[in-house]
């Protein structure tokens, strides 16, 4: 019984030089793994049970027609079948290109696009920045690090109703802009300016979980490599430009994805923030929920058919970003 | 005597030693006063940015009446914590407490170990499925909930679990998990294999090499995990606002919602529930905040 830890001779799948017949190898295979299979088979569960076998039945459900009215459902003691049938890939046609899918599909995407772009970019430049500064010896950077990862520890639930307080038409943003002699926008009823305050609201959300995870990559950096480029005449922005960013690129690689993944699908901001009033500002995936939860009746099959495509795009997305990586010899975290 | 040789012992003061060397030099790491100042002014602006909303919020919380956060100078005269007071004895506040505390610690309970036992698994073992399983963990970050809400909630009525807590908890599991694991397994990475194999030589089983020897050595990253899991499950809002029917089984995110329509826009009654949720959490946050540093990057960085 050994554990099989090939790491040290860096080999993937490790003993591959004569194959055994398959029932021998299948066996060979169990009595070598079966602990690490137990291991992980409570997850392996959860996650066919919650996520697979839901996925696979929500992909089928997107080429269907099925609602609210016409799926199976129990009022009283009644139960109704469901009655709605298979309409093969109509849904993701008339998404794509039906009638209004501008305005229903396109515009949702696009918006979704800049608002990914810009809140990833924001949450990264601020909180390099920010972590840059926390890793110098400074007096009180105890204290500001504290006070900086607050937007992290209050629940975001909690501070989106804050905001909304303060973005209301007489709230204190406005109030302050009054007082300013600025124009006071209308932060939650003017599209451009939803967008604007959703932006600034994630941002002011994402910005603490870049911070302390960079801050962490840039501790982990070795004292001796900016050391030995001061030696060697570098600069402050040499330093930062050869040492600090090339230290940095695994974590900067990892939590760049997640945050693209997380904030494409991020949903309290937007749907606390606006609710159902603003359907300019919906991203794709609060739009999702709206179409499946939010009206009567509720287009589950559409709803289903927007979350497989926008399931689609983030797993292309990740393909071309490990590709990218892997071209400039870089490892994502496994 | 013309190489002022400063070392990296003490924070010492710029020597302005007796033969006045052309120009201080100071210690590595320390800037000139005026990049210290520049360096306060945005550390100080940004604390502010991120101390304001809260602050506000707390602020806003004392005002007696609805309208008050269109006119807070008047809350100043009139400061009281009656709001508190009512939200405590006359709504469901304590319900829901009780719900969002039952689903969070669940999920943090299973979700840890669940987590925990897959990221030595994935970190120690190489088995055949590998690479794919750490695939099917990433890309389960990417389910939108779109996706997933409405099989979900037809698999969770067919086995009886809507309207649940035990539902809730595994819905929540399965988005915290994927991410604990991954973050374990970086954990992990971080322990030399030489205590799995000192163990081993001792005679230790692999499952008690994991329990005795790694699990102590991993607290820091369990501390994160566990925290990953609690703020997951405690600050839901989808998955919670469409899986829980029962008014009395709602958790303080959904809770939360309900003052706007139900009480008609009680601002000042809502301001003190998020207050009150934020207190707990934000407590609990500060508790585990000194391992969250060491955690996500031995998770982030490492391989």
């Amino acid at each position: 019984m050994t554990v099989a830890i090939d790491r040290a001779t860096g080999e993937r799948r490790g003993d591959r030089a004569p194959r055994p017949g398959p029932v021998s190898r299948l066996k060979h295979g169990y009595r070598k793994h079966w602990y690490a299979y137990a291991m992980i088979a409570p997850v392996a569960v959860v996650l066919g049970v919650l996520v697979l076998y839901p996925l696979a039945y929500g992909f089928y459900l997107t080429l269907t027609d099925a609602n609210s009215l016409n799926s199976a459902r129990t009022i009283g003691v009644n139960e109704i079948a469901a009655t709605y049938k298979f309409i093969g890939l109509d849904n993701y046609a008339d998404i794509l290109w039906g009638p209004t899918a501008y305005d229903r599909f396109w515009s949702h995407f696009v918006w979704t696009i800049v608002w990914t772009a810009a809140c990833v970019a924001l949450h990264y430049g601020i909180g390099l920045g920010l972590a840059l500064l926390l890793d110098q010896k400074l007096r009180g950077r105890t204290f500001y690090r504290l006070v900086l990862i607050l937007p992290w520890a209050v629940p975001t639930f909690v501070t989106v109703f804050g905001w909304r307080f303060m973005l209301a038409d007489s709230g204190i943003v406005n109030s302050a802009l009054d007082f300013l002699h600025l124009p006071a926008p209308a932060w939650l009823e003017d599209t451009f300016w939803q967008r604007t305050a959703a932006i600034m609201v994630n941002t002011w959300c994402g910005v603490p979980f870049m911070m302390v995870s960079l801050l962490g990559g840039l501790q982990s950096i070795d004292g001796a490599l900016y050391e030995a480029a001061e030696m060697d005449g570098a600069g402050a922005w040499q330093r930062f430009r050869h040492v600090t960013l090339p230290g940095l690129r695994s974590v900067s690689s990892t939590v760049v994805l997640l945050g693209v993944i997380w904030t494409f699908n991020q949903f309290a901001v937007i749907f606390l923030l606006f609710g159902n009033t603003a359907p300019e500002a919906q991203i794709l995936v609060t739009w999702a929920y709206q179409l499946g939860f939010g009206q009567q009746p509720r287009d589950f099959a559409q709803s289903a058919a927007y979350g497989i495509l926008l399931l689609a795009i983030l797993i292309v997305f990740t393909s071309f970003y490990r590709r990218w990586l892997n071209r400039y010899e870089q490892q994502l975290a496994f | 005597m013309s190489t002022p040789t400063v070392t990296t012992a003490a924070p010492a003061p710029p020597p302005a030693s007796p033969p006045a060397p052309p120009r201080p030099v100071r210690p590595r790491g320390e800037r000139g006063p005026l990049a210290r100042l520049a360096s306060h002014t945005v550390l100080g602006v940004a604390s502010a940015v991120a101390f304001f909303p809260v602050a506000w919020l707390v602020f806003l919380s004392l005002g007696p009446d609805k309208d008050d956060y269109l006119h807070p100078g008047g809350i100043w005269r009139k400061m009281t914590l009656d709001n508190y007071a009512f939200v405590l004895q006359h709504t469901a506040f304590s319900d829901w407490l009780k719900s969002s505390l039952i689903v969070s610690l669940g999920t943090t309970l299973i979700g840890v170990l669940v987590s925990a036992s897959t990221g030595y698994a994935v970190s120690r073992m190489r088995f055949p499925g590998y690479r794919r399983f750490m695939w099917v963990l990433l890309v389960t970050q990417m389910f939108p909930v779109a996706v997933l809400m409405v099989p979900m909630y037809q698999i969770l009525s067919r086995l009886g679990l809507i309207d649940n807590y035990l539902g809730l908890i595994l819905v929540y599991c399965s988005t915290a998990v994927p991410y604990c694991a991954w973050l374990m397994k970086g954990y992990f990475d971080t322990i030399p294999f030489e205590i799995d194999e000192a163990g081993r030589v001792d005679g230790l089983s692999p499952i008690g090499t994991f329990v005795r020897l790694i699990l102590p050595l991993a607290k820091p990253g369990l501390a994160v995990a566990a925290f990953y899991s609690f703020i997951t499950a405690f600050g839901e809002v989808a998955f919670a606002t469409t899986f829980l029917l029962d008014d009395r089984k709602y958790t303080l995110a959904v809770g939360l919602q309900s003052f706007v329509s139900e009480h008609d826009a009680q601002r000042h009654l809502m301001a003190a529930t998020a207050v009150l949720i934020a207190i707990p959490v934000s407590a609990f946050f500060y508790l585990v905040q000194k391992n969250l540093v060491t955690g996500l990057t031995a998770g982030g960085t490492k391989g």
